[in-house]
């Protein structure tokens, strides 16, 4: 090979790797703007790739410490996130909803009938709650008996409900069967209320209606509600009548097998399913989530299409934020190297969700994750979740490490 | 010598020019480049990343500094909230490649 040849080779190789080759950059457009799909944008661009994101949203409110404004601990505020730092890194924004794709010709259609063209599509839509799945509960339910799943109005409209509530009464929360958004979401969720009802109504109760018998971070949950909390807070599992069969909005009632539970407030996380255009686009099985290649998150019914976070089968990797960010960068280096033509390497995969029980007491869970048996599946030998024993000065750091996690996320997926 | 890097030059002048280009561009806030990354290492900016925040920083560590301490919490030597438990994910060779990308490519300016 000549010395010109080779140097050519090494300098358009550096120049693949380089930004903002305009001439022939390949187009990826993203759909979604949360913790997956803003990551995935903006880390797809420096890749000297053309990217769009779609989102209706001008803002983002974050789900991730949305429990903690629930108890009167953070304001809204302290949730919100802008794309301006996207778009000054050169990312496309364009604020619509995608209604329709057409995977053969690889084209989104948004609401306002503009077509954009990619050579691959990330979906990152997050989860839709499932309001047919829960006889009594839909949209409409929800402005009366809040879910809060999704932060914004719901979280605020729950935190009210809360406040106004007089000393003495009874707060429900039911959970749903896995898979579900952040799985130790409803139980921090409860410890925090239980830590705004000691604080302020110490006659009141705390309800939780499980339609599962075991759920994440179980044992340390469960053993810092007996020493913080005592009897205030009540964990009813599927076997034990947990499981919510219908609920009936005006009354608040929450029926079970078993009976029926009558709230003060009522919190229902129903059951969810991936963001609807991941089923327009194809891409969804029957699960109502979308099944992925564990390298490089194609999804398994539609070609040209990678989904990310929430919405796809993750086999061992919880839905998370985490989960959600670590995803799009390993997502958007296999898409770099598919688009050059080159064989994606394995990915190694890492996701932390830390909870709080009350503001200086964090546990956590971990976990490392591969590609085995066409899933992405626990490394074996590592995670898991918080020791039981652990001192109250490990418990408070590891509420600090939380808020640290925090910054360090919103600041890398925002700016 | 001479020659070679005279015609070199003519040939790849766009090439070079947008390389150069690229250079030179003032850093904008975002995210590094992370197409050559080994497996695993993107994610530890989830926590570790450019800003100063709660947690432990990894700005001023060696690259021989990282995988020393990871090698510590693999084997239970150094006590950790929660490291302990994400190190055991990897294998040495993992976290030599990881620890060097880190503290190359990985760092934010």
């Amino acid at each position: 090979m000549s010395l010109t040849r080779r140097t050519l080779l090494a300098t358009s190789a550096a120049a693949l790797a380089a930004p903002a080759l305009a001439q022939t950059a390949p187009k990826v457009v993203v759909i979604g703007g949360g913790f997956g799909g803003a990551s995935a944008a903006r880390f797809l661009q420096p890749m000297g790739i053309e990217v769009t994101l779609i989102e209706p949203n001008a803002q983002y409110i974050s789900c991730p410490f949305s429990n903690a404004v629930i108890a009167g601990l953070r304001d809204l505020s302290q949730q919100t996130f802008t794309y301006t730092a996207l778009e000054a890194q050169g990312i496309r924004l364009v604020r619509q909803m995608a209604v329709k794709i057409d995977h053969d010709i690889r084209r989104v259609t948004l609401a306002d009938g503009v077509m954009i063209s990619y050579d691959r599509l990330v979906l990152a839509p997050g989860i839709d709650l499932n309001f047919s799945a829960l006889p009594g509960y839909d949209e409409g339910a929800s402005a009366l008996m809040p879910h809060a799943w999704k932060a914004g109005a719901q979280t605020t409209l729950l935190r009210q409900q809360i406040e106004a509530m007089p000393d003495g009464g009874t707060i429900i929360i039911s959970a749903p069967a896995n898979p579900f958004r952040c799985p130790p979401g409803p139980y921090e969720r409860a410890s925090l209320i239980a830590w705004y009802l000691k604080n302020h109504k110490p006659k009141s109760k705390l309800l939780i209606l499980d339609a599962k018998d075991a759920f994440s971070k179980q044992s340390l949950f469960t053993a810092a509600w007996k020493d913080i909390y005592g009897d205030m807070v009540e964990w009813i599992g599927l076997s034990g009548g947990g499981k919510v069969t219908e609920v009936k909005a005006k009354d608040k009632i929450f029926v079970t097998e078993f009976g029926e539970h009558k709230a003060d407030v009522g919190n229902v996380i129903p059951p969810q399913r991936a963001g609807a255009i991941a089923t327009i686009a194809g891409a969804t099985d029957q699960t109502g989530w979308c099944p992925i290649d564990p390298v490089t998150f194609e999804a398994k019914l539609v070609q040209n299409i990678h989904v990310i976070g929430d919405a796809c089968i993750g086999g061992g990797m919880p839905k998370s934020a985490f989960s959600a960010n670590a995803q799009a960068k390993a997502c958007a280096q296999a898409i770099a190297s598919l688009l050059r033509g080159q064989n994606p390497a394995e990915p190694k995969l890492v996701n932390t969700c830390y909870s709080l029980v009350k503001p200086d007491y964090g546990i956590s869970v971990a976990g490392v994750y591969s590609p085995a048996k066409g899933l992405l599946a626990d490394v074996q030998g590592a995670g898991g979740v918080s020791p039981a024993n652990a001192s109250a000065a490990v418990r408070a750091a590891e509420a600090h490490y939380a808020e640290g996690w925090f910054k360090t996320i919103t600041q890398e997926v925002f700016g | 010598m001479a020659r070679i890097q005279t015609r070199m030059t003519k040939t790849m002048g766009g090439a070079l020019l947008a390389l150069l280009f690229c250079l030179c561009e003032p850093a904008l806030a975002g995210p590094q480049n992370v197409f050559q990354s080994p497996p695993g290492a993107s994610a530890c900016l989830g926590c570790h990343g450019a800003g100063e925040t709660e947690l432990p920083s990894l700005k001023n560590l060696t690259a021989a500094e990282i995988e020393a301490a990871m090698e510590a919490f693999r084997s239970g030597g150094r006590e950790a909230t929660l490291m302990n438990r994400i190190a055991k994910g990897f294998s040495a060779d993992e976290t030599r490649a990881i620890a060097q990308w880190l503290t190359t490519q990985g760092r934010a300016p």
